[in-house]
């Protein structure tokens, strides 16, 4: 919501208090203020000047040499390449060090070796349009013969030799403009027919001694571009544009043009919460100034002239649900004259951010902005038989609306129609079949109360948030309709707009009670904590427009979002000043509390990854459905069962991650990319999957991910990673089994990992093909671990074992096998054959080659061997080992080397 | 002999002193006092003196004796000496060469910020909960006493999984607050953090997915000032003990009264400048009194009970404390970046 300042003024005083005063006075009684802008910042030093004098420059066929009174005395001289001024036009003139908005600086200069104190300017320099701020700035130009420049030069349409009297088409002919006189809106033009003089008005504003024109003899025209059906690059400086000349009333020469244009206003820019709609008009915040700075709040009645004739013999009213329409206010005007309001209506809407368009629609604009009520105005000739029925759409019915957009009605959408159709839709955007339009003679204006939900659903299923609708949705208050429908009318009086046809129809379909609540002062201060004395409550409830009635608090009709003790808190909170609440700490303690064990597990997951080197990332839970095809899942995979955003922001986040492998990997692809010679990262994310249980909520399992790439990678470098990590988790039995049929990964370097007969997860090196799908040419490693399995498995508290007594006999074999038979199996097979005095088994080497026949290998181990209770003898080491050896040469067919 | 004896010890006393080793010094030990050394070979030539000049010269043979022992005693020790001193200067390393990198992670600056602020409120008492982030709008909304067409409810604001809008991506922590009261009632004193996800395009300040840590107090007797004396707290564990905050008055549906929290521009001092928009303030919290109507919802009569909530963005609080320009390069989880940290 935008406020101007001086619009505010209108209805609480409050001139004396700073901008930055303001802003922080009503931010801290709960209306944000965003930002304040001083629109004169942007425009400095630009006045009202009059030309005084023209002459053309001696050195350019374009150029003027204007001398103007700019209010100083002396005149001062500008060079501009502008067309349309004449000698005695006011126009805006940005003097030497002067600001246009766009922070364009002007400084005096040569133009051609010829002094320009600065710049005349035009609407657009000023930051402003012809069309919406100053309506009768539109230039018209004509089309001038020494301009004309043909399309094609060896058949050109009008000779270069032209002269006046010489027959273009019909009865069009050249003509020299000998002397211009006017006004600034019509010229009188003395022209030499070639075969002698004529005189004509035109509205045309470049026309200058010596111009050559087009002169239509019967029509006594001078024609424009449009008259002589020619192309815009034939006159290429036939353009609707140049120097603003102004028609303000009482401007005078060196009046600064920010005064002029209505820019030494000061706009706050105001973030209202959805619970405030009355505070989106000026009204509104009004009252919370007032409230704020304790200074009194001056409402205006309006008040309505009237022509006699009555609504009642044009217009009949019927509401169909009073839910959906509680209530619709309605005048006519009659012999209405559509035309541009005045400028200060167009000043006020426009420091407000809305454009202005004409009299009648700026009123409707105005009345919402100053009552928060959104307004709407037919053209009454369109509403057949006189009638306005409220209700909600028929089957199949369409309209379309002012934006020239059709749209198919459904059956719970409220609309306005007329005795046969649609004329609007309720709250949200008129028909076109009703628009105001130039010639509209007679406007009905509407000032309704509509359901919030119901405006809120069209506007939605129409994909049409309009401010009326964005209003509507969050609950007007019933009892604005009146005053607003009558300040629009009185208005429309003011402006001269039209005849505001005596009666108002206003039919209420639904009582609003009033709403009252308890004044409770006791109660307040226990639940804020505060000692606020009665007295000062009722004051600030006396402020906000609340009633009193012993301890009965009677609501405001605009303030439906109070309803209860406990908002009537936040009010006096608010207005006392929730910076004067003392501080306290709540006492007492909670059996639960702290981390729970998941929530620690989780934390020591994160530093057992750190420690092992790995980086902690963060990655989106939502990903594209193509990232499946990436990671080579297979079609009929169940991981393809993704739960799905119906509204994504894109393909890329429009489904939930059944796993977390993609997520990692285009991290890993992204630190490639970035030429980032390593990475080790970890993340323990969720997954999900859609519940069977019909509550349509999810399993959310977490994941622990690890995802590397670098020099110092291989298999083992991440199976090492995953083996510290779980022996941190104090997690034992862990078993590795050889995986080749996941299809996201190596199929010779992947393996599950167990603890007993439960799954941890998965690691090993993403498949070359999948690291093709990424662009990566390096070895990518991953793995992917389920949070649930590692903290089910996770062991107890340590139990202290006995230091060995006894010293320790260590052997080391090397034993010779085939090259399909894995470590793992040697390992195991090595611990069932030691007779109960083998402590440990650590591989150390793995050779093929020469001595070791082909198909192959030798590995090597060091057994320890030891006993609780006594010395071990070298026979009884040697007793284990050949023990082992033999279940090794039987089960394995390895034998010693 | 005692000539004999006089030139041994010379010499011998010469030779230990001019043995440069240990290998050296043992050679001239066994030259003289070895089995067959010098001084032995004169020492068994004893026999032949007369029995007055035996002891005389016995005692000279001793005295030679003792003065070799402790001359190569004394050399061996200066020899170990030297030895020692020149290993050391062999084994002297360039102490500026780098140290074995032992390579540790990195914590994310985002959960570094969220554990510190998980640490501050168990201290204060608090638990820490855990729930789902595909949530029912009924959770997420409709128990929080958001009306039926309050805008966040809007397909335009909040990610929906079913076309009747009952399931969503939770759009913010606070349906925690509901399943903390519904599951374990009052008194309750918890945070609850994680993602929440709104239709935002990425940008600068802004990603569909984001982090946030809500809180919940109820108890009897739970009061404003509370809420302000709590949140302050925290304030000034995270942002320093001299920071400046300000309440004011702000609207969430589920609490009543309702506030922003905001702290007073630390670069700026409150006079207004770009990081703060010009406001001199930056907001860092929203908060309130849970609504009676929130509480009556989860079976909680707020006439005997009342209680306080508040939540915060997580990844603009990181940026903050690590002057993150670029809410992009929290998920962007560039080696580069995430190593600073």
């Amino acid at each position: 919501m935008k406020l101007s300042r001086k619009w505010l003024n209108e209805f609480v005083d409050v001139r004396e208090v700073s901008d930055h005063d303001f802003a922080e006075a009503m931010t801290i009684s709960g209306s944000k203020v965003e930002i304040t802008e001083v629109l004169n910042d942007s425009l400095k030093n630009v006045v009202a000047g009059r030309i005084l004098s023209m002459e053309k420059h001696p050195d350019s066929d374009h150029m003027w040499i204007c001398q103007l009174d700019v209010g100083e005395g002396d005149p001062t001289q500008i060079v501009t390449g502008a067309w349309n001024i004449h000698v005695g036009d006011l126009v805006p003139v940005a003097k030497h060090k002067s600001l246009l908005p766009g922070g364009v600086k002007i400084e005096k200069g040569k133009l051609r070796g010829v002094v320009s104190n600065g710049m005349l300017c035009s609407l657009k320099e000023l930051g402003l349009t012809a069309e919406h701020d100053y309506p009768d700035a539109v230039i018209t130009p004509a089309a001038l013969l020494n301009d004309y420049h043909p399309l094609d030069k060896e058949k050109p349409s009008i000779p270069a030799d032209i002269q006046p009297g010489h027959k273009i088409f019909g009865s069009v002919a050249a003509a020299r403009v000998t002397a211009v006189e006017g006004d600034g809106r019509t010229y009188a033009v003395k022209l030499d027919t070639g075969s002698g003089q004529a005189e004509t008005s035109t509205i045309c504003s470049n026309l200058h001694a010596g111009d050559l024109v087009a002169y239509d003899t019967a029509k006594d025209h001078i024609c424009t571009l449009e008259d002589l059906h020619a192309d815009q690059k034939e006159f290429p400086h036939c353009i609707a544009d140049g120097i603003w000349v102004l028609h303000e009333e009482n401007v005078q020469p060196g009046d600064d043009m920010a005064v002029v244009i209505g820019a030494d206003d000061h706009v706050v820019e105001f973030e209202i919460t959805p619970n405030r709609p009355d505070c989106l008009s000026v009204i509104g915040l009004a009252r919370e100034a007032s409230a704020t700075f304790g200074k009194e709040l001056k409402l205006h009645t309006p008040e309505i002239k009237g022509c006699g004739d009555s609504i009642a013999d044009h217009l009949d009213i019927e509401i169909e649900d009073g839910e959906l329409c509680p209530r619709y206010t309605a005048r006519l005007v009659k012999n209405v004259k559509i035309q541009p309001s005045p400028t200060w209506m167009r000043e006020r809407l426009r420091n407000s951010g809305v454009r202005p368009i004409n009299n009648i629609v700026d009123i409707t604009n105005y009345v919402m902005l100053e009552y928060g009520q959104p307004m709407h105005a037919f053209d009454f000739s369109c509403v057949e038989d006189g009638q306005i029925v409220v209700r909600t759409a028929r089957e199949g019915e369409t309209i379309q609306t002012l934006d020239g957009k059709d749209h198919v009605l459904t059956t719970d959408m409220l609309c306005i129609c007329d005795a046969h159709k649609p004329v609007c839709v309720a709250g949200v955007m008129g028909g076109a079949n009703s628009e105001i339009i130039g010639d509209t003679a007679m406007v009905l204006f509407e000032s309704a109360n509509f359901n919030g939900t119901s405006i809120h659903r069209t506007a939605a299923a129409l994909n049409m948030r309009t401010e009326a609708s964005s209003r509507y949705e969050k609950g007007l208050d019933p009892m604005n309709t009146l005053k607003a429908v009558q300040r629009a009318c009185e208005l429309v009086e003011l402006l001269g707009a039209g005849e505001v046809v005596d009666g108002v129809m206003d039919v209420i379909a639904k009582d609003s009670a009033p709403v009252t609540v308890q004044l409770e002062p006791a109660k307040l201060n226990r639940f804020l904590g505060t000692d606020i004395p009665e007295e000062e409550m009722r004051r600030i409830l006396l402020s906000l427009g609340f009633g009193l009635e012993g301890d009965t608090i009677l609501v405001p009709s605009w303030r439906s979002d109070v309803e209860h003790w406990s908002d009537i808190a936040e009010e006096v909170a608010r207005f006392y000043g929730y910076n004067k609440i003392p501080d306290t700490l709540s006492s007492g303690l909670n059996q639960r509390r702290g981390f729970s064990p998941e929530q620690k597990a989780e934390n020591a997951m994160g530093a057992l990854c750190r420690s092992a080197g790995y980086s902690e990332i963060i990655t989106y839970s939502f990903i594209s459905p193509s990232y499946y095809d990436k990671i080579d899942l297979p079609k009929d995979s169940p991981l393809r069962n993704s739960m799905k955003i119906l509204n994504p922001l894109g393909e890329d986040t429009s489904i939930m991650r059944t796993t977390t492998l993609p997520s990692m990997l285009e991290i890993l692809t992204r630190n490639y990319n970035f030429r980032n010679k390593s990475a080790k990262l970890y993340e323990l994310g969720r997954t999900y999957f859609a519940k069977n249980d019909g509550s349509g909520m999810a399993n959310e399992p977490k994941v622990l991910s690890l995802g590397a790439y670098g020099a110092d990678m291989d298999f083992f470098a991440l199976k090492g990673a995953v083996e510290t990590i779980l022996a941190g988790l104090r997690i034992t039995g862990v078993t590795y089994v050889a995986e080749s049929e996941n299809p996201s990964y190596h199929p010779g370097r992947c393996a599950k990992v167990y603890c007993g007969e439960t799954l941890l997860g998965t690691l090993g090196q993403i498949h070359p093909h999948v690291a093709e799908n990424y662009g990566v040419d390096c070895e990518l490693y991953a793995a992917e671990l389920s949070f649930d399995a590692l903290y089910a498995s996770m062991g107890g508290k340590a139990v202290y074992q006995p230091l060995p007594k006894f010293p320790a006999v260590t052997r080391d074999i090397a034993v010779v096998c085939d090259a399909a038979v894995t470590v793992g199996a040697l390992e195991d097979c090595i611990r069932r054959g030691a007779h109960g005095l083998l402590k440990s088994v650590t591989l150390f080497d793995i050779y093929t080659g020469t001595g070791i026949p082909a198909g192959k290998k030798s590995v090597a181990f060091n057994l320890e061997l030891r006993s609780d209770e006594r010395n071990l003898t070298a026979e009884e080491a040697d007793a284990d080992v050949k023990s082992i050896l033999d279940l090794l040469g039987t089960e394995l067919g390895a034998v010693l080397r | 002999m005692k000539e004999q004896l006089e030139a041994i010890r010379k010499s011998a006393l010469d030779a230990v002193a001019e043995t440069r080793t240990a290998a050296d010094l043992e050679a001239v030990r066994v030259r003289y006092l070895g089995k067959k050394g010098e001084l032995t070979a004169v020492l068994k030539q004893m026999g032949k003196l007369s029995p007055e000049e035996r002891p005389v010269m016995g005692q000279l043979a001793n005295d030679v004796r003792a003065a070799l022992e402790t001359a190569i005693e004394a050399r061996s020790d200066a020899l170990a000496q030297e030895a020692m001193a020149a290993r050391l200067k062999a084994e002297t390393v360039d102490v500026t060469i780098p140290g074995k990198k032992v390579e540790l992670g990195h914590k994310h600056p985002m959960y570094t910020v969220l554990d510190e602020i998980k640490e501050i409120f168990i201290n204060m008492g608090f638990e820490v909960m855990d729930g789902p982030e595909i949530e029912q709008a009924d959770y997420n909304f409709t128990k929080l006493n958001a009306p039926e067409n309050h805008p966040s409810r809007d397909w335009t604001d909040t990610f929906y999984l079913t076309e009747d809008s009952s399931i969503l991506l939770r759009s913010q922590t606070s349906p925690m607050q509901i399943r903390a009261m519904e599951t374990y009632g009052v008194p309750i004193r918890m945070v609850s953090p994680g993602r929440v996800y709104r239709k935002d395009e990425v940008d600068a300040t802004h990603s569909p997915m984001f982090h946030q840590i809500e809180g919940l107090v109820v108890d009897k007797g739970i009061t404003m000032a509370d809420l302000k004396g709590t949140l302050n707290a925290v304030i000034r564990e995270i942002y320093g003990p001299n920071t400046k905050t300000r309440f004011r008055p702000h609207h969430f549906p589920f609490t009543e009264p309702s506030c922003e929290v905001d702290i007073q521009c630390h670069k700026c001092g409150g006079v207004g400048c770009p990081t703060c928009k010009g406001e001199g303030w930056i907001e860092v919290l929203g908060a309130g009194m849970v609504h009676p109507k929130v509480l009556r919802g989860c079976g909680i009569d707020p006439e005997v009970y009342s209680g306080f909530a508040f939540g915060m963005g997580l990844e603009r609080l990181a940026m903050g404390q690590f002057k993150i320009s670029d809410l992009r390069l929290i998920f962007e989880n560039d080696m580069r970046f995430l190593s600073q940290f």
